[in-house]
């Protein structure tokens, strides 16, 4: 059934919801002044900071998602759709809960803290921290995307492999990864898009300290109160750098459903 | 994992080279309880579909558990329930063409073929020519750099036969080798083949549903039904004595090889003492071919007939068995001719060995293949 006209309407109405705050960005971004406002060594730090931790973030979310991906896409325990509930879990949870719940992790007097202390290691309001609030947040995309991408896979593939005599870790590399390639893709792109943006549990449990926790969005927030022009260019650079994320995978998350 | 796989806790039990498989695999509605035996040399699986062929195929392999059974090829144990061994599919030397070709897509052809040398720790550079040299005999040489997406079925199915040869296995398991050839195709294919067949040592297993290619390209034939092998013999023995009725409907074809000749403005098929009249279609005279006759398709009579039929042949008759429904009459003809008639004509025929009789075969009747 093709959509009658007052749903073509309606969805009009829903891409310029979408639209508008995107265009009012550019729009009102105070263009003029475009290099002091971001040549400033807040701005570098701030950006070096994200770029760095949203990187990490998705480098540790790869060690911890795809052994969990694996493990839920390939066997069957009780409380394996509980497991996967609480994976998932972060994807919904406000970002300050997050916060609070790595707060009382690891924080000094948190379930950890003691252990951590005790080895001289204090996580809370360090660049770490905003490397791990920033992980908690987007490694659940990277096991949903490869959770969906093992269970995809056409496993006699692998069985043909062994029968030629391959061994696990060549099965793992000849035939499983290539296949995890637009999983991976697409799991990158949304996870890395996420860490970089990521701002409630980071300002929790990392705080906003110029230079060791202080990311682009703390930054941009802080700038709100002080230069708002420069605060919204720098929320343009932002959404470059996902729309640049994005488009760099589009082969694998925007290709048209066949 | 030592490359031949032989240093592993699997006793040699006498290595004669054969197979034998005593498959027992149950599954949700169906059961697989097949014993048969193969020895080194060309075996064909034949079986109607559904029979549990591509099951044997994966029990072999190591792919599905036995729930009892043993197999044993080359007097090593790859697999015995009651002893508790089971090999890996990696560590039994099997060379698998399945029936879905199961290309590995991120590599090319050549790389695919390569892939079971690679593994068995053969340098890149002998593995790439062992792969090249195997697509070149299987007539896919040109395809070596291609990638699976871009190949057609029967592209596809020529590289992964090439794949299960060069995998330098003990035993090869071809499921329906054939079945994705074209029809200009498949001559070229069935031949290569049977080259690269009668050049193996080991054990090969066809798997096929089509009774004329178990025929051609296997000397001897396991016929699986219903989860079962029914009957082990060669083509001779399941036309003799077929075990069901689909072997008597299928295998218990006559089958003749032979050359085409052009004689008197018509073509005929040139086997040992016969000349049989047939419709030679795209094949030309002086060319290979196989033609198949049913035994239904062949009426008997005491006198000469004078029907249509072109092909007329005289013969004493060599044994009447008894089949399923029908009773099998053999003729003494080189090679010999089986038709089936039913027992009202063989009492009123008065046929019992020694009369002498006509065959008659219809020009349509005769199947003719290209061999």
């Amino acid at each position: 059934m093709r959509p009658p006209f007052f749903v073509v309407a309606l969805a009009a109405v829903a891409t310029a919801f979408f639209a508008l705050p995107l265009i009012g960005l550019v729009a009102e971004a105070p263009w003029g002044s475009v290099g002091s406002a971001l040549l400033t060594r807040q701005v570098a730090r701030a950006a070096a900071l994200s770029a760095l931790a949203s990187t990490a973030a998705v480098g540790l979310g790869l060690a911890l998602a795809l052994p969990l991906a694996w493990v839920l896409a390939r066997t069957r325990f009780p409380g394996r759709r509980w497991l996967r509930g609480l994976v998932v879990l972060p994807m919904v949870l406000p970002p300050v809960v997050a916060g609070v719940g790595l707060l009382t992790a690891f924080g000094r007097r948190g379930l950890l803290g003691g252990t951590l202390d005790a080895i001289g290691v204090s996580i809370p309001f360090t660049t770490a921290a905003v490397v791990i609030a920033a992980t908690f947040v987007s490694a659940p995309f990277l096991v949903v995307t490869l959770e969906a991408g093992l269970a995809g896979l056409d496993r006699r593939l692998e069985d043909a492999a062994a029968t030629l005599g391959a061994s696990d870790a060549r099965v793992f590399r000849t035939v499983i990864l290539p296949g995890l390639r637009p999983s991976l893709a697409a799991g990158v792109a949304l996870a890395w898009t996420r860490a970089l943006g990521e701002f409630g549990a980071t300002i929790t449990f990392a705080g906003n300290l110029q230079g060791r926790t202080q990311t682009t969005p703390l930054a941009v927030y802080e700038l709100l109160q002080t230069d708002a022009g420069a605060a919204t260019l720098l929320s343009v650079a932002l959404l470059a750098a996902c729309l640049v994320a994005v488009v760099a995978v589009r082969g694998g998350l925007f290709r048209e459903p066949e | 994992m030592s490359p031949g796989g032989h240093g592993i806790a699997a006793a040699r039990a006498g290595a004669s080279g054969a197979l034998e498989a005593r498959l027992r695999v149950a599954r949700e509605g169906f059961a697989l309880a097949a014993d048969f035996s193969a020895p080194p040399g060309v075996t064909a699986l034949l079986g109607p579909n559904g029979a549990g062929k591509s099951t044997v195929v994966a029990a072999l392999a190591g792919l599905v558990p036995l729930s009892g059974g043993r197999v044993v090829a080359d007097g090593r144990v790859w697999e015995d329930v009651s002893a508790g061994v089971r090999l890996p599919p990696r560590e039994r030397r099997v060379g698998v063409a399945f029936q879905e070709p199961r290309l590995l897509p991120a590599l090319t052809a050549l790389e695919n073929v390569a892939y079971g040398p690679r593994a068995r720790g053969i340098a890149r550079p002998e593995a790439r020519r062992r792969a090249a040299d195997w697509l070149e005999r299987l007539d896919a040489g040109h395809l070596a750099s291609r990638r699976p997406a871009g190949l057609s079925g029967g592209e596809a199915q020529r590289v992964a036969l090439a794949r299960a040869l060069a995998a330098d296995a003990d035993v090869l398991l071809l499921d329906e080798p054939l079945s994705a050839q074209d029809v200009e195709a498949r001559a070229a294919s069935r031949r290569a083949l049977a080259e690269s067949l009668s050049a193996f040592e080991g054990v090969a297993l066809i798997v096929t549903h089509e009774p004329v290619e178990a025929l051609t390209l296997a000397g001897r034939v396991a016929v699986i039904e219903a989860g079962r092998v029914v009957q082990q013999g060669d083509a001779e023995a399941l036309r003799r004595r077929p075990a069901s009725p689909w072997v008597a409907a299928l295998a218990g074809v006559n089958l003749l090889r032979g050359r085409l000749e052009a004689a008197e403005g018509e073509v005929v098929l040139a086997c040992e003492g016969l000349r049989l009249a047939v419709l030679p279609g795209d094949l030309a005279p002086g060319a290979e071919a196989a033609a198949v006759v049913s035994p239904r398709a062949i009426t008997l009579s005491i006198d000469p007939p004078r029907s249509s039929a072109r092909n007329v042949i005289a013969g004493a008759v060599a044994s009447v068995d008894p089949g399923i429904d029908r009773i099998r009459v053999t003729l003494d003809t080189r090679p010999p001719l089986t038709a089936e008639i039913t027992r009202e004509s063989l009492a009123g025929l008065g046929i019992a060995p020694g009369t002498r009789l006509y065959a008659a075969v219809k020009v349509t009747e005769i199947e003719l293949f290209p061999a």
